[in-house]
């Protein structure tokens, strides 16, 4: 088993804007996600999570620090080389789903494959099966408005994982369903997503999907004010 | 991606209908405003496509256009027949005559006198036996379509009938009998065309101490009709020119001197500005719609190649079937009203340039529309 870190981010900081109008939005981040962890990131709106996942899933660049992802310097890779490394390596589920309105759920699932350049049959058969596997099976010819916000964000689950990349990013799965469909969707992605050698951050507001995670990353202002097992970190926070 | 792409466009009717009347209608405009220009200018040189054996026409050197008759004196035929490297010349007559109809009506005609020896310069789709037939006395031929409407005779019934072989006409008051019809392309002022000898156009015409129109005449063998014509120039001091040139002169003239460019002009312009504007608006429009899901792909690892791939396909698509559709329809008002006054010729060349504007709207749409997706920053997909 690969002992390598999922992410090790030492010192980050990140300021949006110049000037008087500057923003920091992280002020020295300290941050490690182990293989097979998944790690919740919470805290006020405004904290910072979001910037910090953009920054771990090489979408924003950071000012100051180290951030190395599956072992690579972000820092050092040119923005080519970013984008074949998220395209290969990093899995999306977005608040929103951005899944695309005309297209049926299984090509939305391909998408990824389909960008690493997988020939079409190859790309719907992999959809086919990762829709099977988030119980969408009988549903991969629906359009995403012909399906529930729950069975949405499944299909965005299942893109976000049909290339089998080392790390998932998400990005409040839950805030857009109600509770009982959330704690589906969290224990999908407990169930699924969170394997060997793969990591797993969600950022999230939903204290009660709290209890899935391994650790508790809690954010204020720009820096993680407490880390830890999720009974620890909501009691302090 | 390309399967995407389309499937994203297909997806959104609204964007694909906008786009599509955007698109279809300005290559409809330009394709119809242009072959309506095509048309009419063609019709300025009716004649010249009617007489394609004679290679070569001389004339007045004041002549600016095959309309523009100024006669010549009949001792200018034997000067350019003993021109060097010159085959043959014969005298042609052009101009514009009364007929009178049965009915006391009149109606003015173009009469096109040919040499009554070689026939030279006989009209199109004409038989042998009624080419041959205009040598007899008071003999016409007439055109086919101005037989059957302008120089229609009463039916004895109330209505009227297409001239036949043997009817009378008078022309300058004097008798002239169909002897046969030809098919001769539309003149630009729709008249009928009546073909006879050139002694007999002369007869019919009113008495000028000058009538024969034009010379044509034809190059001597292993020698060129532009080497023939300018021979003739200088030797005669008329303007002698090429078939082929003097139709350009004709058509140079119209282009110049004539509203028909600047009026058919607005309306191609017209055609492109909207046709530009309501393409690139709606497909603006579309992106910007579609930008959370453009900015996940970026977000997903598609690069701005792609997305530029992506934007290509779907705005090549609208163009190519905006283009058919456009170009379709305006070929088929062309052939719906072919037997009416439209005048309405498509050429390969007009096909081009329809393209060509056509590839301008659309690159013009997906450049106004890529600088959004370009700057669009893929952090946007975390923003909910």
């Amino acid at each position: 088993m690969d002992a390598t870190p999922v992410i090790e981010a030492r010192g980050l900081t990140k300021t949006f804007g110049s000037g008087p109008n500057a923003v920091t939005a992280l002020r020295g981040i300290d941050l490690q996600v182990e293989a097979g962890e998944l790690l919740l990131l919470v805290g006020p709106s405004g904290c910072g999570k979001t910037t910090l996942i953009s920054v771990m899933a090489a979408i924003l660049r950071h000012d100051q620090g180290r951030c190395q992802v599956l072992g690579a310097d972000l820092a050092a890779m040119p923005d080519r080389e970013r984008v074949a490394f998220r395209r290969d390596n990093i899995g999306f589920v977005f608040q929103a789903f951005n899944l695309i309105p005309s297209l049926p759920a299984r090509l939305n699932v391909a998408v990824p494959l389909l960008l690493q350049g997988r020939s079409h049959p190859a790309a719907l058969a992999a959809a086919d099966a990762m829709l099977a596997e988030v119980g969408l099976g009988e549903r991969r010819h629906a359009l995403p408005g012909q399906l529930s916000g729950g069975q949405q964000q499944r299909v965005a689950i299942a893109r976000a994982l049909v290339h089998q990349p080392r790390l998932v990013v998400c990005d409040e799965p839950t805030s857009a369903l109600d509770h009982a469909t959330g704690e589906q969707v969290m224990t999908l992605l407990r169930a699924i997503a969170r394997q060997p050698g793969r990591g797993l951050v969600i950022v999230t507001h939903d204290s009660r999907v709290f209890h899935h995670a391994d650790r508790i990353a809690a954010m204020d202002d720009g820096r993680v004010v407490g880390i830890g097992p999720p009974p620890a970190v909501a009691s302090a926070h | 991606m390309n399967r995407i792409a389309l499937l994203m466009l297909f997806g959104n009717r609204s964007t694909v209908v906008g786009m599509l009347l955007g698109v279809g209608f300005a290559a409809l405009l330009i394709a119809l405003q242009g072959a309506i220009f095509t048309g009419v200018l063609n019709r300025t040189v009716a004649l010249l496509h009617d007489t394609r054996g004679l290679p070569i026409w001389v004339m007045d050197p004041t002549v600016q256009y095959i309309d523009d008759v100024k006669p010549l004196d009949d001792a200018e035929l034997t000067r350019v027949r003993s021109v060097a490297g010159v085959a043959w010349a014969a005298p042609l007559y052009k101009g514009i005559l009364r007929a009178r109809l049965p009915d006391g009506s009149y109606q003015a005609c173009v009469v096109v006198g040919l040499d009554g020896a070689s026939l030279a310069g006989a009209p199109p789709e004409v038989t042998p036996d009624q080419l041959e037939a205009l040598r007899r006395p008071d003999a016409v031929l007439v055109d086919r379509v101005g037989a059957a409407a302008k120089l229609a005779q009463p039916d004895g019934r109330g209505g009227k009938r297409p001239l036949a072989i043997g009817d009378t006409l008078e022309l300058n008051d004097r008798r002239a009998v169909v002897v046969g019809f030809c098919s001769v392309s539309r003149t630009f002022t729709g008249q009928p065309t009546i073909y006879t000898t050139w002694d007999r156009a002369r007869q019919f015409a009113l008495r000028e101490r000058r009538q024969m129109s034009f010379v044509v005449a034809a190059p001597a063998p292993g020698t060129s009709a532009a080497e023939a014509a300018r021979r003739i120039t200088a030797t005669t001091g008329l303007l002698a020119l090429p078939r082929e040139d003097f139709l350009w002169l004709t058509v140079r003239y119209y282009l110049k001197n004539t509203p028909i460019p600047v009026n058919i002009g607005i309306g191609v312009v017209l055609a492109f500005v909207v046709g530009t504007a309501i393409t690139a608006l709606t497909f603006a429009g579309f992106v910007q719609n579609n930008l959370r899901y453009l900015g996940a792909l970026k977000a997903m690892g598609a690069t701005n190649a792609l997305l530029l791939r992506m934007t290509a396909i779907q705005a090549l698509v609208v163009g190519v079937v905006g283009f058919g559709a456009g170009v379709g329809v305006a070929s088929f008002i062309g052939h719906a009203l072919r037997r009416t006054e439209l005048a309405f010729i498509t050429t390969w060349q007009l096909l081009a340039l329809d393209g060509l504007a056509v590839l301008l709207i659309i690159v013009v749409t997906a450049l106004l529309s890529l600088r959004a997706v370009f700057r669009l920053e893929p952090a946007v997909v975390f923003r909910s």
